[in-house]
């Protein structure tokens, strides 16, 4: 497979030696044209990948944060085809900064795995995260992925013990998310040195980046978490940061782009904190 | 979608990865993965060890007190005319439904499996009142998940679950009904894998949900066959069942799949009226092939693969997909699948009840109702099995709203 936005960036923060920061937000939360000012906004407070949310009716690994930012977008008339549209106009502005689209199973399999990995790929998408599609369901959508030239990224939790970490990387490619707690998205802090362990074993079976998340949500955390990891994740945060910059019927104001950069920023400076070397 | 190749026997599925045809299958996420896999080898361990089997059918012998009895609905085969209809009294069981066989083979295994806290999602509240008198019989803490909307119109079972020692969490996502109870329940089990076991209350889900509901639901089949061949010397020529997840339905097909000359029957929740958008819960009839709770199956969805709501006058049956054999077995054509609309139901409720003394349960209303469209075209030697697979109580107030009637 030929190397991938996600690769060239993830090769070019190792260089500067340091951990990639990856930020969450969900497409067309709460309008596309939000969302579209957002992504082009990500990449200059400092977010090196950026993973976009395709909103689903049933999102059982979310937790509260996101599943309200996937309602709102539904609500506003998201659609899969949609998500596709805000990345190909994100690529006339940028075509450096990888794109992993982020969800569940149905909405792909309703449009057809085969026909989506093309479109995504002719989009501009760089890589997919599938919460519902384990190793075990690889040729649905993992493998007709990686052959258009995606790449699969795949979940390791703490449940994925040492027997199961080889057929869970087996068809990974681009990084391992590695998500920090039992639990869904935005909840309980992650244990930093618990974090390092669990990326230290699986960086035993497998050359690609570790990335964590989950429960991730100040630049202290971050650079914590960064002290080992190759990325750190944050989602429900910056959700949130959105979430709370909306006016009373839900819509954006203008107070929502500069929320979402400050948020990134603060946290960026973090992640870029977390290898600094610790005086003697 | 080509036709599928029929099989000799529809009774070997699924597939060791859980599939029948192309439904089932294991959609988890991977935090879940490691623990349904646990359960499978456990159950696969379970089901080879004759300890288990005998003290399952001790407990549904003593204290659920089955066998269920099969019995002749003459005052509805007189009212109707034409075919004989019997009732499979699930009605009469320990709970008052068919919920409680599969809730007692799964805490036995729960024990097994040295989990020490139950979890349970439930819609009517049937399984959520199972999962609770099991989990206080052998002593483990219970949460159930129970959409808002059906807390509301469900009140007597809550209270049930409450007096059991359930802890009863309402959910407000989505339409808060029985899909977001799952969700929920979901999230639930995600967060707590090291302690938890999560009993599904249907024949859905990852696998091995969909094929140990079956197993632990097919004594209902079972006994009716057995007890057919007994009364009259011969099968029933039509079983009919109501089908929500359809947990009762498959466990009374199951066992009769391979009897060609019995035809069988699954109804859907018709609602409003299979035009409606979201107006049914007729995933089958008005849905088409998707993916959401674990498994493969006929969904409610729009062009886009959102997960619709469906409706229903039954709290039981209001669910946007259908256990995955039962996908299998319609594209199959060995099972026919038809919608019953809530009006249709409630009349079926009130035929039972003043024609045979027996208040059904909304569900089993919607098989009454089938049987009502079809015996009086059948002839007086014909034989219909319908199951009544619980008791109605806990409808009283939904059709006293609807129908007028002061409570």
């Amino acid at each position: 497979m030929t190397e991938t936005r996600i690769d060239r960036r993830f090769a070019a923060v190792k260089a500067e030696g340091r951990p990639a920061f990856v930020t969450f937000l969900t497409a067309g939360d709460p309008d596309p044209a939000t969302t579209l000012a957002l992504l082009a906004a990500l990449p200059k407070a400092g977010a090196d990948v950026i993973e976009l949310g395709m909103p689903f009716s049933d999102p059982m690994a979310d937790g509260p944060a996101v599943q309200a930012a996937g309602l709102r977008a539904l609500k506003g008339g998201m659609t899969l085809n949609k998500t596709l549209d805000l990345v190909r106009e994100f690529r006339k502005t940028d075509d450096v900064t990888p794109i992993v689209l982020m969800g569940y199973y149905n909405p792909i399999y309703s449009h057809g795995s085969e026909a989506f990995v093309v479109d995504a790929k002719a989009a501009g998408v760089d890589g997919l995260i599938i919460v519902d599609l384990p190793p075990e369901a690889d040729d649905e959508l993992c493998l007709p992925a990686l052959k258009a030239g995606l790449n699969f990224i795949r979940l390791a939790t703490p449940t994925t013990d040492d027997k199961r970490l080889p057929t869970v990387l087996t068809n990974t490619s681009g990084f391992v998310y590695y998500v920090s707690i039992n639990g869904i998205t935005g909840s309980a802090a992650p244990d930093a040195s618990r974090v390092a362990e669990a990326v230290d074993r699986i960086k035993r079976h497998t050359p690609l980046p570790v990335a964590v998340g989950f429960g991730v949500r100040t630049a202290e955390q971050a650079a914590a978490i960064g002290a080992n990891a190759d990325g750190v994740v944050v989602g429900s945060a910056i959700v949130q940061a959105v979430a709370n910059s909306l006016d009373a019927e839900g819509r954006a104001t203008a107070a929502t782009v500069p929320a979402v950069e400050a948020l990134v920023s603060t946290l960026a400076r973090g992640v870029r904190a977390a290898r600094r070397p610790v005086a003697a | 979608m080509t036709a599928p190749i029929l099989p000799n026997s529809f009774t070997t599925g699924p597939d060791e990865r859980g599939h029948f045809g192309i439904y089932g299958g294991r959609y988890v996420a991977e935090t879940l993965m490691p623990l349904i896999l646990e359960l499978q080898e456990a159950y696969e361990a379970a089901k080879a060890d004759p300890a288990f089997a005998a003290e399952l059918s001790n407990l549904s012998n003593h204290y659920a007190g089955r066998p269920s009895k099969l019995y002749f609905a003459e005052g509805l085969t007189r009212h109707l005319g034409g075919a004989r209809i019997f009732f499979k009294r699930e009605d009469l069981n320990h709970t008052g439904s068919h919920k409680i066989n599969n809730c007692l083979g799964q805490i036995l295994l729960a024990r097994r499996m040295g989990k020490t806290r139950i979890i349970a999602e439930t819609g009517a509240g049937q399984h959520g009142v199972a999962s609770a008198t099991v989990s206080a019989r052998f002593g483990f803490p219970c949460v159930v998940y129970m959409g808002a909307t059906d807390v509301e119109r469900q009140k007597p079972n809550v209270f049930r679950m409450k007096l059991l020692g359930a802890e009863v969490k309402p959910v407000t996502a989505g339409n808060a009904t029985l899909k977001d109870a799952m969700n929920e329940a979901l999230r639930d089990w995600v967060t707590n894998v090291e302690d938890t076991y999560y009993m599904i209350g249907t024949a859905a889900g990852p696998h091995p949900y969909p094929e140990m509901v079956r197993d632990f639901q097919s004594v209902i089949g079972t006994e009716a066959r057995a007890q057919m061949l007994e009364q009259q010397g011969r099968l029933p020529d039509m079983i009919i069942a109501a089908v929500g997840g359809g947990s009762n339905a498959i466990g009374m097909f199951h066992p009769f799949l391979d009897d060609k000359d019995v035809e069988i029957v699954g109804v859907e929740a018709g609602g409003h009226g299979i035009d409606v958008e979201n107006g049914h819960a007729a995933s089958m009839t008005g849905g088409r092939p998707g993916v959401l709770h674990g498994n493969r199956t006929y969904l409610l969805q729009d062009a886009d693969g959102q997960i619709l709501e469906g409706h229903s006058v039954s709290a039981g049956l209001d669910y946007p997909g259908v256990g995955p054999e039962h996908s299998w077995l319609r594209d199959t054509g060995r099972v026919s699948y038809v919608p019953i609309l809530d009006n249709e139901a409630l009349d079926a409720f009130q035929v039972c009840t003043r024609t045979e003394g027996i208040i059904p349960a909304l569900e089993s209303a919607h098989a009454i109702a089938e049987a009502i469209k079809r015996a009086p075209k059948m002839s007086p030697d014909k034989t219909i099995i319908v199951n009544l697979s619980g008791r109605g109580d806990k409808d009283i107030h939904t059709v006293g709203k609807l129908t007028g009637i002061d409570i």
